[in-house]
């Protein structure tokens, strides 16, 4: 019986922790409870650098998620979420990178990297094959 | 010529060693602010003095300083006796009370003395969003065109002012 007890006691430790950061909001629909979600997990504290808003204790992540919640209520949609905080801290809040020209080697380079490794197996695979080709 | 793609792999490390050593001393938490280049965002904020409400018009011809600051903010103890030393030099500030009890900045004001030309209330931290702000004490350099065309997270001191000073024409 202590034993169980002790086991849920821990157990409620872990569900403490996890929902230490957000506060309690009513949304009038479940999207919009969805749709706010998934805007804090997608936004970057602009404070400390390394947290979505929805993990980060601090002032301005408690404050930014009252505004992203504000704004889904008021019936804006996601982009022009997104677009407010863009236009206030930056292409910096967003974890997943606007498709620009600066942003354009980030996005595309791994795959152009790709593409001259491909030429360049073939390249040394034809130059074997010639030379073996001679060879024999 | 094929000798030479021996030596591919030692450019690569070289060019890599150039691109690291460049990086190093960089302020990793340097975050680039979005409103260097624009207009100051318009605002309705109640001065903190007068209960006057101050709108855009309302803000210097001149180059001037915008500076949020808050009795809650430990940084904003340090950069105050500087601050004054600038007002005194006159160089125009603007303070913004940023998330802040009216009563505690007054008796701030009162204690430490005032460097600010206009202080407005920010309360709610609204013209703080507004600005992009992420806490304080935190200054935005206003040229005379009205641009903002610098932004300093942090403490003002002796030794950065040189370069902020730079801004202000």
């Amino acid at each position: 019986m202590i034993f169980i007890k002790s086991i849920l006691l821990s157990l409620m430790v872990f569900f403490y922790a996890s929902a230490s950061a957000q506060e309690q909001m009513a949304f009038s629909s479940e999207l919009n409870k969805t749709r706010y979600q998934s805007l804090v997990e997608e936004l970057r504290c602009p404070k400390c650098q390394n947290q979505n808003l929805a993990d980060s204790g601090s002032g301005i992540a408690v404050d930014l998620r009252e505004l992203v919640h504000q704004m889904i209520e008021d019936g804006k949609t996601d982009q022009e979420v997104v677009d407010y905080m863009v236009a206030r801290y930056g292409s910096f809040v967003l974890y997943r990178p606007q498709h620009s020209t600066a942003t354009f080697l980030l996005w595309y380079g791994p795959f152009i990297l790709l593409g001259i490794g491909g030429l360049a197996f073939v390249a040394v695979i034809m130059a074997n094959r010639k030379r073996r080709g001679r060879d024999s | 010529m094929r000798k030479l793609l021996f030596f591919l792999p030692l450019a690569a490390f070289l060019i890599l060693a150039v691109v690291f050593y460049l990086q190093i001393g960089k302020d990793a938490q340097y975050m680039p602010s979005a409103l260097v280049g624009k207009k100051v965002p318009d605002f309705t904020l109640v001065s903190l003095q007068d209960d006057f409400v101050y709108m855009h018009d309302d803000l210097p011809n001149t180059p001037y300083l915008i500076n949020f600051w808050g009795t809650w903010c430990p940084a904003c103890h340090i950069e105050h006796p500087f601050l004054i030393e600038l007002a005194n030099a006159g160089v125009p500030i603007i303070g913004i009370d940023y998330k802040d009890e009216k009563a505690l900045a007054e008796q701030w004001l009162e204690q430490k003395g005032n460097p600010y030309q206009v202080i407005l209330m920010d309360e709610m931290g609204s013209f703080g969003v507004d600005m992009g702000v992420t806490g304080a004490p935190e200054t935005f350099v206003v040229d005379g065109s009205g641009m903002i065309v610098y932004r300093h997270q942090g403490v003002i001191n002796a030794e950065n002012w040189p370069e902020i000073k730079g801004y202000m024409k």
